[in-house]
């Protein structure tokens, strides 16, 4: 592995990091508001946050480049606010892989509230507890799997993405060039020892991740006396 | 004495819920109904768990509802105990219990109390996972008073045991009837339990209070005979006063009279409920000198009314100032010459003594 390699694989656990701990920020309420709403917008809200799974790559980058450009309502934002223009840098880079893995943080999320039900929420405010109070004591360590299964899937979800990434942050070496795409270079360049080395990589480590994930489901460990 | 005013009327797509109640500020009071008959649906409407938009409760004198106001749950004064345990399974028992007492400022001193009246000490370093149904309950019980409550609601809290662990569990509800200060709103469908525990009944129907008031002259009523289990009936309160260890009996104690009763091995001295069914009740004219009955009391007849069977009457007798009622066949009745003022013999056959 040369210099270039390691710049990816830190540039790619860099971005995957990041974007995990965002998405725990902004994913933990949605996925909140979706188990817990009766609201007729629980439909529409929970299948645009579904989308980038099943949307092709390729059509979510291409949307959020051109939103993100000079004509786009962020392009027009950013650069309002001084920051410049968002595609081919980094933060274009976490800000779609926000969007790209957000399924994969509030999937996980929603299913692990909507496992708790009311009860113990019930509970907690017969016991004077808030609402805000009781979610943080009683239905956040609740839903401690859901977290660590929604935490390891974004971040190997993130980690492995291409599409998105070609199209937003291109391929500029120590700013937007993470392992996928460099990868996609060695082959290119026929290049295949070092191709082999990172592919190798990641396979051992979707395996670990999934692995890990499993271990995590609630009831995998036998509690039952 | 503070008590608890509730108006509710909630609308559901197959049932309605249409109460206007006032129990009594202490002492058990149990809701009593089929189920269906929305027993917990009230419950939930007084905890706020549920919010019927029409509504007004206040207890103790603190309004909760009323009109648009209404306080959220966890600013009512109230503990509450559901059917199944609920403890918090990421907390051992020590934390679930310290849970409500955190948010509420409770002192050391009363977790001791509370842990020593439900006997739940040698639990406290378990999960709630490794203790069985009845202690869960237990534990459930104390977290629900260590928030300070001025008002106990339980929702059927034994109907999810078995018979083993509902015996295990009612000498702890009867000490918190004892040692309490604070009103229990006790819902149950278990003819057993409302008999040994309550003071004061609702029963419900349809979501309906189809009978309220204490727990004696309710089930002395024959407009509405409740039946506790298969038959109507009436519960007493006495005191084990004598032992006769000849010849095994215990003597109760009450207002009208004495009872003798097997000797189940209570002390002398003791508070006892006494159940006697209105099929176990005949009365008569004259002074039976032979006769194998061995409890015969002096009495008035105060009502009859026609019971269930076109056969059979209901007669409620007056017994020194407590109600007891009979079943007859109205031929009997009318041989004997029945009426109200008239003062009759009353046998009893068989006689139940509970808690």
């Amino acid at each position: 592995m040369n210099d270039a390699d390691f710049s990816a694989l830190r540039l790619t656990l860099e971005l995957a990091g990041l974007t995990t701990v965002l998405l725990l920020l902004i994913g933990t309420p949605i996925a909140w508001w979706l188990a817990r709403t009766r609201s007729w917008l629980k439909s529409p809200v929970g299948a645009v946050v579904t989308l980038p799974l099943v949307l092709p790559p390729t059509v979510l980058g291409f949307y959020m480049l051109i939103a993100m450009g000079p004509g786009g309502f962020l392009g027009h934002l950013t650069q309002s606010l001084g920051l410049g223009l968002l595609p081919f840098t980094f933060p274009g880079l976490v800000l779609a892989s926000v969007i790209y893995s957000m399924p994969f943080m509030v999937q996980p999320l929603q299913n692990a509230f909507e496992a708790i039900g009311d009860r113990p929420l019930e509970v907690a405010a017969t016991l004077r507890a808030s609402p805000l109070n009781a979610f943080f004591s009683v239905a956040i360590p609740l839903a401690k799997p859901g977290f660590v299964t929604a935490s390891i899937l974004s971040f190997a979800h993130t980690v492995g993405e291409f599409g998105v990434v070609l199209m937003i942050g291109g391929n500029i070496p120590d700013k937007t060039r993470v392992l996928s795409v460099q990868i996609y270079n060695h082959v290119e360049a026929l290049e295949y020892t070092q191709a082999h080395w990172l592919a190798g990589g990641m396979l051992a480590f979707s395996f670990l991740v999934l692995v890990a994930v499993n271990a995590f489901k609630p009831g995998s460990k036998g509690k039952e006396p | 004495m503070k008590s608890v005013e509730a108006r509710f009327h909630l609308d559901r797509k197959d049932f309605t819920l249409q109460v206007d109640l006032s129990l009594p500020g202490r002492g058990i009071t149990a809701l009593f109904g089929p189920s269906g008959s929305g027993k917990t649906t009230l419950l939930r409407c007084m905890a706020g768990l549920e919010h019927a938009p029409d509504g007004y409760l206040s207890v103790a004198g603190e309004i909760w509802q009323d009109g648009d106001y209404f306080l959220p749950t966890h600013k009512r004064r109230l503990g509450y105990v559901f059917q199944e345990a609920s403890l918090f399974p990421h907390l051992d028992i020590r934390r679930n219990l310290e849970y409500g007492m955190r948010r509420t400022g409770i002192r050391r001193i009363e977790l001791d109390g509370a842990i020593e009246l439900l006997g739940i000490a040698h639990l406290l370093e378990r999960r709630s996972e490794n203790l069985s149904g009845g202690e869960r309950q237990r534990v459930a019980i104390a977290r629900a008073l260590l928030v300070n409550p001025g008002i106990l609601l339980m929702d059927e809290p034994l109907a999810a045991l078995d018979l083993a662990r509902k015996q295990e569990i009612l000498p702890y509800l009867e000490k918190l009837h004892e040692d309490l200060k604070i009103p229990i709103l006790y819902v149950s469908h278990s003819p057993d339990e409302v008999a040994r525990l309550a003071d004061h009944i609702v029963v419900l129907d349809k979501g309906r209070a189809v009978a309220q008031g204490s727990l004696p002259e309710t089930l002395a009523r024959l407009d509405l005979p409740i039946r506790l289990g298969e038959d109507a009936g009436v519960v007493i309160e006495a005191v084990i006063g004598a032992r006769d260890e000849d010849w095994h009996l215990i003597r109760a104690d009450f207002a009208g009279g004495e009872l003798w009763v097997r000797d189940n091995g209570m002390p002398v001295g003791r508070r006892v409920r006494v159940r006697i069914l209105a099929r176990d009740v005949s009365l008569s004219l004259a002074h039976q000198e032979h006769t194998s009955i061995l409890n015969l009391l002096q009495g008035t007849v105060i009502e009859i009314a026609d019971d269930a069977h076109p056969a059979q009457s209901l007669v409620r007798v007056d017994v020194g100032g407590t109600p007891i009622v009979s079943r007859l066949t109205k031929r009997s009745a009318a041989s004997l010459g029945l009426a109200p003022g008239l003062p009759v013999r009353v046998q009893i056959k068989t006689v139940a003594l509970i808690g």
